[in-house]
């Protein structure tokens, strides 16, 4: 077997007695496996890999997380939680932990549940979309996640369904297995019926000093006329692996909103994949990351403009300090019959020290010949000029340096409508930036 | 010069000044009183600009030579945030656009710098506003500007009266007007002039630094020094400016020994 799968196969056989595998989709599960062995994990030889090793996740020795009996948690997860939600749904190593979770009244036949409920019910609707939105061809870690398939969350809202309040999704790695290496491969699926309407939140907390690898696939269906806004908020610990998939299909005239925020982990990779499949959608994507230390926060995301008269606005921006790395790449494709297509991407970062890299690759594929797509990326220092206007005016030079990042941050924060998201993310951003850029003694 | 005096607020020995690897100040001599307003005029490219910068404390700008004394002590090796603690502001030509940042929010981070480096408490929110409501009456700035992004946006005029107003919130003792009147219709021309009026104090020294005599209508020196290719080749009184204005830069070209010339 290929280097660095032997354990994941060996793990595959430990838990296959508390997997649902009886559950009706344990052929989908060894599909997958499959793929994912004849793909193995993905090498810097790989384009699409070029800047980041998945070494220490193939190597890692990641143990399955088992259910927990009680979740007990080795962190404090209220300040996580977010106060009027329609419903919020914990997960511990990955497991659904319904004594944490709270659910309002939703509406009639909306269903917002845990993903192994929803397996071990077999609905029906769960069969059409699970794995189809996502494919897990040429994506291995898909494919491994599907292979580990056993819990997650369903969302199914049924035409013209409006949410007033968020859901949120809190994701826990609370340092479980007895303190050796575990892993976590949550499921996502979210399908919004024509005409409705809501706001998803995935949060990603870990514990500092803990090592485990986050495998997450979220598998989204924005029907006719639908409205998604999708906040994804990546906290994991120091030592955390999270690798990320969210793969959208749009349908026409819908409106999805990607609002993707990466402020912790050891190494990152968030892959997002929007296919516009209907006329006049329209797709924002907006992305912020920060990471210090050595830490790796790799962007890889994908626009598929197949129908016409869509637009997509994409902006990302990156802060990095000491060694840490940051990898964007941006892929727009506009197909033959994606006539006036509108399309603008920026992309941003900034380098707080001399050591701190930024791979930066716009991609643009355009088969047809009416449209209107724009790309822009820049990389760069804090504005000097700025600084020293800030510095005249009697603010120290690490507050103004804090002060021009945070600004810099701001710009993505500002589209976020959800404004108790946007005040706890500016939170622990204001507190990154005053760890990393301290106001002198 | 009278004002040489050992109780100057500024002196400046023999500065010498470069950009870029090029001498832009030769041997700059100059007593600025407390209470005192000097101007300091001058054909483009003199050095004017960069005798304001390198009072503000300019990266980009290197000491070669010279020394300035602040209150009897060294400038030049204090941060430029130290200078703005000990009450040395400078106005800028070209005020800098901050995209994010609020002015409300910045002038009040600069308010408290100022405040805690002497020790006193620091305004909160509401302190804070009353004061920069009180200014912007004074001065007749819109008080919209307050929770505009920093300069983002603002018109020429609208960037030199937030320079006037964040001089009026900070009350520097030194303020240094980098050329505030350039480009102002006259309205706002009179908004800055009155700033300044509104704020000369037997303990607050002005230097300004301007191409046109035409300020000086509004505001009117105790000084006038004349700088060419570095140097201050001439100082007077408040009718060197007239004089400038009615016959240009070209006689002056020659430079005189601005130590013999007394005024003030």
């Amino acid at each position: 077997m290929a280097h660095g799968l032997d354990s994941y196969a060996a793990e595959r056989e430990r838990t296959a007695r508390f997997l649902h595998t009886a559950d009706g989709f344990a052929r989908l599960r060894d599909e997958a496996w499959r793929q994912f062995v004849s793909m193995g994990f993905p090498t810097t030889q790989q384009e699409e890999w070029r800047f980041t090793s998945v070494a220490s996740i193939a190597d890692g020795g990641f143990m399955l997380a088992e259910p927990p009996e009680s979740p007990a948690l080795s962190i404090d997860i209220d300040p996580f939680r977010m106060t009027d939600v329609a419903a919020e749904l914990v997960f511990v190593e990955g497991h659904y932990a319904a004594s944490l979770s709270r659910s309002t009244v939703l509406p009639r036949d909306a269903h917002v549940d845990s993903l192994a409920s929803a397996l071990a019910a077999n609905r029906e609707r769960l069969r059409l979309h699970l794995a189809h939105a996502d494919s897990f061809e040429g994506r291995p870690f898909v494919a491994l996640n599907t292979a580990f398939l056993d819990d997650g969350a369903w969302i199914d809202l049924p035409a013209g369904s409006v949410l007033e309040q968020p859901l949120h999704l809190l994701f826990v790695a609370s340092g479980g297995a007895g303190g050796r290496p575990f892993m976590t491969h949550p499921r996502v699926v979210v399908i919004l019926g024509e005409n409705s309407q809501a706001s998803i939140v995935e949060t990603f907390v870990g514990c500092d000093g803990a090592r485990y690898f986050t495998n997450v696939v979220t598998e989204i269906v924005v029907g006719e006329n639908a409205g998604l806004e999708h906040y994804k908020l990546q906290y994991e610990g120091n030592e955390g692996h999270h690798v990320g998939a969210i793969q959208v299909r749009a349908g026409r005239h819908a409106r999805y909103a990607s609002h993707s925020i990466s402020l912790g982990g050891a190494l990152v990779r968030n892959d997002l994949v929007a296919v516009l499949d209907g006329e006049g959608v329209e797709c924002t994507l907006n992305g912020l990351y920060a990471a210090d230390a050595e830490r790796l926060v790799d962007n890889h995301t994908t626009i598929d403009h197949v129908r016409p008269h869509c637009g997509s606005r994409e902006m990302y921006r990156g802060i990095l300090a000491d060694r840490a790395r940051g990898v964007f790449n941006g892929k727009i494709i506009v197909r033959p019959d994606a006539q006036k297509t509108d399309a603008k991407q920026t992309n941003r970062a900034l380098l707080l020290s001399e050591d701190a890299r930024i791979n930066t690759k716009p991609q643009l594929e355009i088969f047809a010949n009416d449209v209107k797509c724009t790309h822009g990326a820049a990389v760069g220092q804090l504005d000097d000029e700025a600084l020293f206007y800030l510095r005249s005016r009697g603010l120290g030079e690490r507050t103004a340096r804090r002060l021009l990042t945070h600004a810099f941050a701001a710009d993505v924060l500002n589209r976020m409508p959800l404004e108790s998201v946007r005040a706890k993310v500016d939170g622990r951003l204001q507190r990154q930036l005053a760890r990393v850029l301290p106001d002198a003694a | 010069m009278k004002t040489r005096g050992m109780n100057a607020m500024l002196r400046i020995i023999n500065l010498h000044a470069a950009a870029a690897g090029r001498n832009i100040l030769r041997g700059i001599d100059l007593s600025i009183d407390a209470g005192a307003v000097h101007a300091i005029m001058g054909p483009n490219g003199s050095g004017k600009s960069t005798l304001a910068h390198v009072l503000a404390g300019h990266p980009e700008y290197q000491v070669t030579a010279g020394e300035v004394l602040y209150d009897g002590a060294d400038l030049l090796a204090m941060a430029p945030e130290s200078r703005a603690r000990a009450g040395v502001f400078m106005a800028f030509q070209y005020p800098v656009e901050i995209p994010g940042v609020s002015n409300a929010y910045f002038l009040k981070a600069a308010v408290n710098a100022v405040r805690a480096s002497k020790g006193q408490e620091e305004l909160d929110a509401i302190e804070f506003m009353t004061l920069a409501r009180e200014r912007m009456t004074q001065l007749g700035v819109d008080e919209a500007l307050l929770n505009r992004p920093v300069n983002e946006g603002f018109s020429g005029g609208e960037k030199k009266r937030n320079e006037i107003f964040q001089m009026a919130v900070l009350e520097p003792r030194l303020a240094i007007l980098d050329e505030t009147d350039s480009g102002l219709d006259i309205d706002a021309l009179k908004i800055v002039a009155n700033g300044v009026n509104a704020m000369r104090r037997a303990d607050r020294a002005f230097l300004l630094v301007t191409h046109y005599q035409r300020l000086l209508n509004y505001v009117v020196p105790d000084m006038v020094h004349v700088l060419a290719d570095g140097r201050i080749v001439r100082s007077g009184g408040k009718e060197l400016a007239l004089e400038l204005e009615a016959r240009g830069y070209g006689w002056l070209e020659a430079p005189a020994v601005a130590e013999t010339s007394t005024g003030g």
